[in-house]
């Protein structure tokens, strides 16, 4: 509307100008997506080469056709993996570790996020920036404290830890805990100050407050929250390589690597099937909620 | 009447719950009932990351037995190695483009992005982030096997333009481009998403006064667009420099440090004197080395942090 407006108003050079910006900007977008499907390309090579792989058979792989193509498709590498009990005692294994790890993540971070962003006490400030910091240490720096921690305790308690799955299930919470409890925190306190007064007024607990206001309204960020516990356990790497040597104690990711890789007999189409199944479950949740996912993603930086 | 009654009622409850009061009343303090809530977090972080944090000072000060204090003993051979040299070296190269490449990739990409109509947005946004969203171990077990040496994928396809294979994890220039492509695929499209997220935020007035003003695409990003993004570039800048200095998975998995420890990071060399080397202290020692970056980009992103917080 206001653009004819301007038109009719000028004289025709106004027009001509008009009509050459609107050439550039169909340039730039033809430009944009020329770009877009390069990197799009880019991005979805190494995931579509696994899928590739995946149909393809020992020796179809070993006959040096050509890589990009599928000749003579087959699951078998599917049903071969999927009928062995040890993949599946590893999809067992991450499955556990990842549900188990979201239960008790959500069970520390989301009373702890209200209390620190609603109930102010003493240190309560100190305590949310520790949080932070806490989520900025990388796990590669505390795998070998931890590991020995780990062992000093088993000989003192004679409680083993070192080796079994459930090891993870005490490691785990220390990466998904202080991001999930930061972003909930931000979630919180962007719910109205009014809402939990008109609580309080009618009677209501802290806990009460918690459970029939805070995490009802804040169902986005929870799911967002959960999203990234689940992803984060799921696709951790060092500290099951660290700390689970047994093959029926593996999680998914290092099972693969240390099973399917053995000597020098590379297994190709199991492995990228493998590779593939372990990391469709993310993939099928980051399908179905994206909007979550990336609330998730770009919540972490930001304060409140 | 009924008001008295209830008076009456309350007046003769009102010494038994006074009685009673210790530990009820307490609970329902504001500072009681907040502490307990916290109480799981903090136990959490004083267990299981500041202890081993402070335990890890005190392992890197004994030798490989864990039996004799040997003070700085451990840096003072670490020193003297030139595998800890080049480790150093390589951690640097290695962090620093990276980073810079997710960096520049980011913004051109999420500026595409942008441009397009937003309907189809989702579409194309939803594409680029898998990446992203792939556990790392298994998208690098991919790399692995685009790069192997003799069935290399991408071998394959240079063959068709005349191109000699390439040696891509197994001559030290290649294994390092190799390790930081594999990095970067990872990683841009988390910059993509956040400077889409903040270009978005950026108010269209804005670009519309530079246009009246006569300003070209350039002058529009110098003047209009990084400034507005500065803070959320710095931030995801200096996260990045974090996660990509610490990183392990993917030089792990695509060269476990070959050829000759040429592509160890802090992380890998770590492991493997720390847990295949069996010698604990040195390993931690290693990993101490971590520490003053990480420390030095921490204290950047809590201050941007804030000022997003005071701006907001």
């Amino acid at each position: 509307m206001t653009s004819t407006a301007v038109i009719d108003k000028s004289a025709p050079t106004r027009a001509v100008k008009l009509r050459s910006m609107s050439r550039d900007r169909t340039w730039a977008l033809r430009w944009s997506y020329f770009f877009l499907t390069l990197f799009a390309i880019f991005a979805l090579i190494p995931p579509l080469y696994m899928l590739i792989t995946s149909l393809k058979t020992s020796a179809e792989i070993s006959a040096a056709t050509n890589p990009w193509w599928v000749y003579h498709p087959t699951l078998s590498n599917y049903v071969e993996l999927l009928t062995s009990n040890q993949f599946l005692t590893f999809f067992r294994n991450s499955a556990l570790v990842s549900i188990f790890v979201v239960t008790i993540t959500m069970l520390i971070s989301v009373p702890a996020a209200f209390a620190l962003a609603r109930m102010r006490f003493w240190g309560s400030a100190t305590l949310a920036t520790g949080v932070f910091l806490t989520y900025l240490i990388p796990e590669t720096l505390l795998f070998l404290p931890l590991f020995k921690m780990f062992v000093v305790f088993g000989d003192l308690t004679g409680i083993q830890l070192i080796n079994k799955w459930y090891v993870l299930l005490i490691v785990y919470p220390t990466l998904t805990v202080p991001f999930c409890t930061w972003i909930m925190i931000g979630y919180f306190a962007s719910i109205p100050k009014e809402l939990d007064e008109a609580a309080i007024i009618d009677g209501a607990s802290w806990f009460q407050t918690l459970t029939r206001i805070f995490i009802p309204v804040a169902m986005p960020g929870l799911i967002a929250a959960t999203i990234f516990a689940f992803t984060v356990s799921w696709a951790q790497f060092l500290y099951p390589l660290v700390f689970t040597t047994s093959t029926d104690q593996l999680v998914l990711p290092v099972g693969i690597i240390t099973t399917l890789i053995k000597g020098d007999v590379f297994a190709w189409g199991q492995i990228m099937t493998g590779a593939l199944l372990g990391a469709a479950p993310p993939l099928i949740i980051y399908a179905f909620l994206m909007d979550y996912y990336i609330a998730g993603l770009t919540a972490g930086a930001t304060k409140g | 009447m009924v008001d008295v009654a209830v008076e009456r009622k309350s007046a003769a409850s009102a010494p038994r719950v006074r009685k009673r009061a210790g530990l009820r009343t307490a609970l329902k303090r504001k500072s009681t009932a907040a502490f307990l809530m916290t109480l799981p977090l903090i136990l959490l972080i004083l267990l299981l990351v500041i202890y081993p944090a402070f335990y890890s000072l005190h392992l890197a000060t004994l030798n490989k037995s864990m039996q004799r204090f040997v003070g700085l003993g451990n840096f003072q051979f670490l020193f003297t190695r030139e595998t800890f040299w080049l480790v150093v070296q390589q951690s640097c190269i290695f962090a620093i483009t990276a980073v810079i490449f997710k960096a520049l990739i980011g913004f051109v990409v999420a500026h595409f992005v942008h441009n397009i109509p937003a309907k189809g947005q989702r579409k194309w946004r939803g594409m680029l982030l898998v990446p992203w969203v792939i556990p790392p171990a298994m998208s690098t077990l991919a790399w692995l096997w685009l790069f192997d040496p003799s069935y290399s994928a991408f071998n394959y396809l240079l063959a068709g333009i005349g191109v000699d294979r390439i040696p891509w994890t197994g001559e030290t220039g290649w294994a390092r481009f190799s390790v930081i492509l594999v990095n970067i695929w990872v990683g841009a499209p988390f910059f993509m998403i956040m400077y889409l997220a903040s270009l978005k935020s950026v108010p269209d007035q804005l670009y519309e006064a530079a246009a009246i003003d006569g300003a070209n695409w350039w002058q529009r990003i110098w003047y209009v667009t990084l400034p507005m993004m500065r803070n959320i570039i710095a931030i995801t800048t200096l996260f990045s420099l974090i996660v990509t200095f610490a990183n392990f998975d993917i030089v792990r998995i695509l060269t476990a440090g070959g050829p000759l420890d040429r592509t160890h990071i802090f992380a890998t060399w770590a492991f493997r004197i720390g847990i295949e080397g069996g010698d604990i202290p040195l390993g931690a020692s290693v990993s101490l080395f971590m520490i003053p970056i990480l420390a030095i980009a921490a204290v950047f992103i809590l201050r941007d942090i804030n000022k997003r917080g005071n701006e907001a």
